[in-house]
C-alpha cells in the first residue's frame, strides 16, 4: 500500500521584549538562577499580572505578516496542570479566542535529486499570546529537583498550523520559512540553541488517496531543523511498520533522541490532556483596533513577499533568485547594498547566490559576519564589467577581498591579474600556439571541433589567464578561418 | 465565574452533565485535593445541584447575543516593555523550604 504522511506544527517563539508578559521582571537569558524571577514570577499570592504592550505589537506584526484574521478582542486563559516549574499550577494562553486567526504562509521546497523545486501555501490556523514555565535541573541533588524561574512568564507566541505539510521536507521548509520571518519582522531573536525558536511537530500516517486523518503523534521540542528532518522521517517510518505489521498508532507524545536517531513515546502522564481551560479572571479582553494596527504597520519593514516582487519587476530577476535572495532580511539587505554600490543586478545576484554564500557556508559565517562588504564586491564586479579582469581572475581577487588583502584594485595589481585586451599583444601570443601545436591545428582543420578549444586554452595558458577570452575565441577564429 | 469554572470542568468531562462519585474524584485529583469518601458524597450533591442550576440557565434561549467574555465592559490596559523588578532572590528564598545554589528545590520530579 501507498503511505501519505500528514504533518502539523506549533511553533513556540520567545518575543523579543525587554520584560515579561504580565511582570517587569528582565527576560534577559543565561542570568543566574532565580534572580530573574519577581514576584509575579514566582506566583506569590495576591500578585496580579499586567500585560506587556510590546508582546501585543509582535503578535499584531506577525498577524500583518501573514495576512491574517485578526481578533478584534481576544481572550486570556487559564491553562491548568501541575509541575514544580509552573508555580501558579496554571499556564496563562488563549484558548477560544486567539489575537491571531487564520492566515498564510508561502514556502519554497528544495529540489532534491528527483523532484524539482516548488512552492506550497502552508495555512494557519491560529497564533497566540501566553507565557512560558521555568527550567528544572534534575541532578542538583540527590533525590531533589532544581527548580529555575528566571524563564517562568516570557512571551510567547503559539504559531499553529493546518496538517498540510506532506513530507519531512515540507515540515522543514516551513519551519526554516517561518524562521526566518520572525526573525524579519523583529519579533524574535531566532536563537535554537536557547530555545527562542522550538517546534512541536504532529505526524501521522494515512493510505495514500484516503481523506480520513490517522491517528497522531506528537514529537515535542525541536530545536534543529537537521533534528525535525531526521525525527520526522524515522517517525513516518515507524508508524508505517507498525500499521503494516497489524499494529495500531495510539496518539501520544514522542520525544527525539538525536544520538539514536529514533522517536520514543514518554511516559503518559496521567490525565495530562485534561487542562480544564477557562477565562482568567485577573485578565481582562485585550482589544486590537484598527488604529492599533496601522500603527504598528508603519513601523515594520518590508515584508519579504512584497520584496521578492519588485526583485523581479525592478531588476528583471527569475522569481528562483528573486525568493533565494529574499530568504532572509540580512541576505536581502547585503544584495540591495551591492547593487546600490552600482553593480548589475543579475550580475550581483549570481556573486552573491554563488561564490560568496558558498563561503560562508564553507566557514559557517552568517552573511552580516562577512569579511567582504557589499561595497567591496561592487566594485569587484565593476572590474569585470569593464574588462579590467576576466571572471577567473575575479575569483582570485575575491579570495583576497575575504582574505583581507587590500582593496579590488590594490590586488589586481599586487596578482599581476589585469586582462590583456591590446589585440596586438594577443595576436602575438595565438601566433606562437598556433607555431607550437601543428598538430592541434591539423586536427581543427579535419573538422574537429574539440582542438579548437584547446587551442583556445593554450592560449590562455600561455598568457598566463590574463588574456580576454572574448577577444583570443575571436582573434583565433580569424586566423584558422 | 464559579459557575462558570464548574461548567468548563464538567464540559470537559461528561457531556450528558449527570455527576457521579467518580466525576468527583477526578476533579479532586486534578486540583489535587484529597477527598474522603463522605467528602466525595457531599461535593456530588453541592456540584449536582449547581449544574441543576446550569441547566436551568441553558433553557433560556440565547440566540444572537455574543458570548459575554468579562462581566464588565472594559478592555486590559497594556503595561509600557521596561524593566521594572530588581533581584530579591535572598529575600524570597528566605521563605523557601529548601534551596540551594540559587534554585528552589522540590522532590524530584521525572520527565
Amino acid at each position: 500500500m501507498q503511505w501519505e504522511v500528514v504533518i502539523g506544527l506549533e511553533t513556540h517563539t520567545q518575543l523579543q521584549t525587554k520584560s515579561k508578559q504580565f511582570s517587569g521582571a528582565s527576560t534577559t537569558y543565561g542570568a543566574a538562577p532565580n534572580t530573574q524571577a519577581c514576584e509575579v514570577s514566582i506566583a506569590l499570592p495576591g500578585v496580579l499580572p499586567v500585560l506587556n504592550k510590546e508582546a501585543v505589537e509582535c503578535a499584531i506584526k506577525f498577524g500583518l505578516a501573514i495576512d491574517a484574521e485578526m481578533a478584534p478582542r481576544s481572550v486570556f486563559s487559564r491553562k491548568n496542570y501541575f509541575y514544580p516549574d509552573l508555580p501558579k499550577g496554571y499556564q496563562i494562553s488563549q484558548f477560544e479566542l486567539p489575537v491571531v486567526g487564520k492566515g498564510k504562509i508561502t514556502i519554497q521546497v528544495p529540489a532534491t535529486k528527483s523532484t524539482e523545486a516548488y512552492e506550497k501555501v502552508i495555512n494557519i490556523t491560529r497564533a497566540h499570546l501566553e507565557e512560558d514555565a521555568g527550567k528544572s535541573v534534575h541532578d542538583a541533588v540527590e533525590g531533589m529537583s532544581g527548580i529555575d524561574l528566571n524563564r517562568a512568564g516570557t512571551p510567547l507566541l503559539e504559531i499553529v498550523t493546518e496538517p498540510d505539510m506532506r513530507s519531512a521536507a515540507e515540515a522543514v521548509a516551513y519551519a526554516k520559512k517561518l524562521h526566518e520571518l520572525v526573525q524579519w519582522i523583529g519579533i524574535c531573536d531566532g536563537n535554537m540553541q536557547e530555545g527562542s525558536f522550538r517546534c512541536d511537530v504532529n505526524v501521522s500516517v494515512r493510505p495514500k488517496g484516503t481523506e480520513k486523518l490517522g491517528t497522531r503523534r506528537e514529537i515535542k521540542n525541536l530545536n534543529s531543523f537537521k533534528f525535525m528532518q531526521q525525527a520526522i522521517e524515522y517517525e513516518t517510518q515507524w508508524q508505517i511498520e507498525t500499521l503494516e505489521d497489524g499494529g495500531t498508532i495510539q496518539q501520544a507524545t514522542v520525544l527525539f533522541n538525536p544520538d539514536t536517531g529514533e522517536t520514543r513515546a514518554m511516559r503518559s502522564k496521567e490525565e495530562a490532556n485534561d487542562y480544564r481551560y477557562f477565562p482568567d479572571p485577573d485578565l481582562l479582553p485585550l482589544e486590537v483596533t484598527e488604529a492599533d494596527k496601522a500603527r504598528v504597520k508603519a513601523e515594520m519593514p518590508e515584508l519579504p513577499q512584497a520584496l521578492q516582487a519588485r526583485f523581479s519587476s525592478e531588476y528583471q530577476l527569475s522569481s528562483y533568485d528573486a525568493s533565494t535572495l529574499t530568504a532572509s532580511r540580512s541576505l536581502a539587505d547585503y544584495f540591495v547594498a551591492v547593487v546600490n554600490a552600482g553593480a548589475e543586478p543579475k550580475q550581483a545576484a549570481n556573486w552573491v547566490m554563488g561564490a560568496l554564500s558558498a563561503k560562508l557556508n564553507a566557514e559557517e559565517k552568517a552573511i552580516a559576519d562577512s569579511p567582504l562588504s557589499a561595497v567591496q564586491l561592487a566594485a569587484l564586479l565593476k572590474r569585470i564589467a569593464d574588462n579590467t579582469i576576466s571572471n577567473n581572475a575575479a575569483k582570485q581577487v575575491f579570495e583576497g577581498l575575504w582574505a583581507g588583502e587590500g582593496e579590488v584594485d590594490a590586488i589586481i595589481e599586487a596578482k599581476g591579474l589585469k586582462q590583456v585586451s591590446d589585440t596586438g599583444a594577443i595576436e602575438a601570443i595565438i601566433n606562437e600556439v598556433l607555431a607550437a601545436n601543428q598538430a592541434m591545428v591539423d586536427e581543427y582543420k579535419a573538422g574537429k571541433e574539440k582542438a579548437f578549444n584547446a587551442l583556445v586554452g593554450q592560449c590562455m595558458k600561455a598568457s598566463k589567464g590574463k588574456a580576454n577570452p572574448a577577444q583570443v575565441n575571436e582573434l583565433l577564429k580569424a586566423k584558422l578561418g | 465565574m464559579k459557575l462558570r469554572c464548574a461548567f468548563k470542568i464538567l464540559q470537559t468531562i461528561n457531556q450528558n452533565m449527570a455527576l457521579n462519585l467518580d466525576d468527583i474524584k477526578r476533579i479532586a485529583h486534578l486540583a489535587r485535593i484529597e477527598v474522603s469518601e463522605s467528602e466525595a458524597q457531599e461535593t456530588l450533591n453541592k456540584l449536582s445541584g449547581i449544574l441543576g442550576l446550569i441547566e436551568q440557565m441553558q433553557a433560556v434561549d440565547t440566540t444572537g447575543i455574543v458570548p459575554m467574555s468579562h462581566s464588565q465592559d472594559v478592555t486590559q490596559r497594556l503595561r509600557e516593555d521596561v524593566v521594572t523588578k530588581t533581584n530579591q532572590r535572598e529575600l524570597f528564598q528566605s521563605i523557601a523550604p529548601a534551596t540551594q545554589d540559587g534554585l528552589y528545590l522540590v522532590p524530584r520530579v521525572i520527565e
